[in-house]
Parts: C-alpha cells; structure tokens; sequence
C-alpha cells in the first residue's frame, strides 16, 4: 500500500510552514509523526495534496515545566521523550502513567503528543489525559497564536478547530493548585492495540481535601469522554471508600460504551466503574500514608 | 537506478520527485524518491535489500523495523523521502563479512526463529534497546519488543535470544 500522490514540503520555519498551509487551503496537511495519518494516507482514507513536513523545523522537541509548573509541550515532543521523563515522574503521575501506554514502543519513538490531539480519535489517550488535567492546545496562524482548551479544541472523530493555515505547536498542562495525583488505566487485548476501555484521572489534593479534579474516558463513545460531573462530586471532600465508589458510578454512567469485538457494552461500562475506583483509591492521600 | 512513474495524465500536476540523501549500513546514497515512496520500498525495492520484510503493512507487526539514526522506526510508516540527511540501519548491516552479529548469534543458540518473518525487524527492535540498555531484564526485553509480533514462537526463544546477545556483547566489551 502507498498514499496517492501528493506535494511534500519539509520547511525550515514555522512561518514558511504557515505560508505554505495558507496556499495549500483544506487540502494541506501537517505531517509530524506520521504514525496515524501515513497509514490513513496509505489506506486512503486521507488523501492530502500537500504534505507539510514540520520534522525540521527548529526547537519544537522540547517538554518543559515553566517557574509556576505550567507544563509545555512542543509539537515535535515524541511519546517516548515523555516516556522516559524525569519531569513527568515527578510532577505528571497520570501522564507519566499514559506515556508508555501509548501504541507501541516503537510507535512510540515518532509519535507526538500533539499530533495526537490533532488527529482527535475518539481512541486516542492522550486527548483523555490532556482532558482530565484541563489542558490546552496552542494554534499558531499568520495572525498570531491562540489558546484552546482541549474541551473544545476537538469537535468530533478525527476533527478539530485548526483553521486550515493554523499548526498547533504546544501543548499546555495548567500548574496544580495542591498535591497532585492520579493515574491512567488502559484495557487493551495486546500492546498497540486500541482502548478497549481507557480512564485517566487527575486529582489535587490540599491536606485531605480533593481541591481539583478531572475524570475522561477513552474508546467508550464516539469522542473522549469528560465525566465532570464525577469528578465535581469529588471536590471539597476526601477520598473515602463512598465518594470514590459515587464518582465511580458517576463516570459508568457517562459512559456510551458500543457492544463490539473487545467487549460488551456491558462490560466496558463496568471497567470504567472499576478503574475509576482503583485510580482514586491509589490517589488518597490517606492511603499514600498507610501504604 | 531506473525508476518509472505512472504518468498523472494531466498538465497541471508533474510528478513531484525529490533528491535525497541518507546512509545505509554505512553506505552513502543518493535517490530519486517520489514523497509517497515508503522508506520500506525504498529499502527493498530501490536499494535491493529484502532482509527487512513488509508483514501486515499497516504498522501492527514490527516486521519492517529499522533504525533511523539508531532509533527503531516502522519503515512502512515513513516516508522515503523523510530519510534526508538520516542514517539507516536495516538487518543486512549486523555482520561483519566473517562475523554474525552477536543478536544473530543468539537467535540461532536460542532458537529465536522458527519461520524467520518477524526476526529482522526483532532484531533491530532488540538493537535498539541493547544500544541504550546494554543490560536488561526479562521484563525490559518484553517491553521492548512488544510492538513486534511474532506468530510462531510465543516469544519465549526471542526473549531468551535478546538476553543470550546482551551478555555476549557485555562479555565482548568488558574483554
């Protein structure tokens, strides 16, 4: 298999890379790792006329935690940069969980954090993580750049809000307010296969008190899944066994899980259940200290 | 190097054909490239080297693994002309002309192959890692080849074939 023909720009800047998208209109589209749109070009279900290669441009690579603990990641940043993060193991636990969940190892070593939320499957984790910690895309255009909140950043399978002259370059984690915690589970039949069922969960704590919190499901409904009221139910409370097992039934009940060949609806809502309440119950604070 | 395109059959748009550059098994190469060449067909069918296989074609099975500047890549999802300025390491460049290479030593004192589809791309999968993590456990070995799939073995013998080549190659260095 090989995509239909296509023009191939690998440009140097990022204003060069804007000039050319602008030309190209909707029929250009951003190439950074590849791992999800070459095979989509290959099986032809995405036919571009013009590829723009971002793999050159300078200082993109980057994953960085600012002064504040504002967390910022390049579009060039692979999964396995943040696989085998210090950073991330020391102030990310549920990203530091997903990292080396994505796909497969080698997968791994061209995929972009960003590049996922820009393709937006409703299978991919990352959008799950980035949605449970309230992050941010940033899009860059000939005007200037914007923020999006990942909440709204992604309108449907496979769209998003990227004018068609826009790249997004970075994405943003918003610094915690308490102690962080949290986790990311995922259910697969073998490695690099989609989430059967996928939740991350992010939480802040103050003391005992959950001061923040973020719940949002993978590959149970036709787009990743916020399950705020179960992660609302959690604020201004500690973790104790009963608002852990209410949000649990909160976020199942959000769940728009499909009967298919990984599962039965059935079952995948009652895996949300479960890895809701194993998440949190690693996430207690309380439980840290017993442990 | 001949290469014949299919011809668009209109006037606007021209056969878009690149020149790049890369090293193979240390060799320096030149190639015309149209940009929907994969890296996979370029290896096989430009450059003739057909140890690095093409499996499932739709980057599942790791069969067409290969190193781009040491780090493994499924070459049926990258693009040839992506290979720029790059270094490629494919399975033909783990002997020496007298010598196996430690990885393939090991294949064969643990039995690591049975039908041998999936070894070229297990052993630069295995490359890579013993590259970085010359001395791995069990469990670091699995990790690591687990975007690699083999239908035959139940991996136990390409488990067992990965620590083989570690201590080998740890023997080597340390003597």
């Amino acid at each position: 298999m090989f995509p239909s023909r296509f023009r191939y720009e690998a440009p140097q800047s990022l204003t060069e890379a804007i000039r050319l998208l602008r030309e190209g209109g909707d029929e250009a589209k951003v190439l950074a790792g590849g791992q999800s749109l070459v095979p989509l070009m290959k099986l032809r279900f995405a036919s571009p006329e013009l590829l723009v290669d971002i793999n050159n441009l300078p200082g993109l690579g980057y994953h960085r935690a600012d002064p504040d603990g504002t967390l910022r990641i390049g579009a060039l940043c692979r999964h396995v940069d943040l696989e085998r993060s210090d950073l991330l193991r020391s102030t990310q636990p549920t990203m530091a969980a997903a990292a080396p969940l994505i796909a497969d190892p080698i997968v791994r070593n061209r995929g972009t954090l960003v590049g996922s939320l820009c393709h937006a499957d409703p299978q991919g984790d990352w959008a799950s993580v980035v949605l449970a910690l309230g992050g941010s895309v940033v899009a860059q255009g000939p005007g200037g750049r914007r923020i999006i909140r990942v909440a709204d950043f992604v309108t449907g399978p496979f769209q998003n809000v990227l004018e068609p002259d826009e790249i997004a370059v970075e994405a943003v984690i918003p610094p915690p307010q308490g102690a962080r915690a949290g986790g990311y589970l995922k259910l697969e039949r073998r490695v690099g296969d989609f989430a059967t069922v996928g939740v991350a969960v992010a939480v802040e704590t103050s003391g005992e008190t959950v001061i923040r919190a973020g719940i949002a499901l993978t590959g149970v409904g036709g787009s990743t899944i916020e399950a705020a009221a179960a992660a609302g139910a959690l604020v201004g409370q500690p973790l104790t066994a009963r608002a852990i097992e209410q949000a649990a039934e909160l976020a199942a009940a959000v769940a728009r899980p499909k009967t298919d060949h990984r599962g039965s609806a059935e079952y995948k809502r009652h895996m949300v259940r479960t890895f809701v309440v194993r998440l949190l119950s690693r996430a207690d604070p309380a439980a840290e200290r017993a442990a | 190097m001949t290469t014949v395109y299919d011809d668009p059959g209109d006037q606007v748009s021209d056969v878009p054909v690149r020149r790049i550059k890369f090293t193979i098994n240390g060799v320096k190469k030149i190639a015309e490239v149209e940009p929907r060449l994969l890296l996979s067909h370029l290896i096989r069918r430009g450059i003739g080297l057909t140890g690095t296989h093409m499996g499932c074609d739709t980057t599942n099975c790791g069969a067409c693994t290969v190193l781009v500047d040491g780090q493994a890549v499924k070459s049926c999802t990258m693009l040839a002309v992506q290979a720029d300025g790059r270094e490629i390491s494919t399975v033909e460049g783990l002997a020496t002309a007298s010598e196996l290479h430690p990885l393939q030593e090991g294949f064969r004192e643990e039995h690591g192959l049975q039908c041998g589809f999936c070894t070229p791309g297990m052993m630069m999968a295995a490359k890579a890692l013993l590259d970085r993590n010359p001395d791995p456990t069990e469990e670091e070995v699995r990790w690591a080849l687990s975007g690699n799939l083999c239908r035959c073995t139940g991996y136990q013998n390409i488990v067992k074939s990965v620590l083989w080549a570690a201590e080998k190659l740890r023997s080597q260095s340390h003597g």
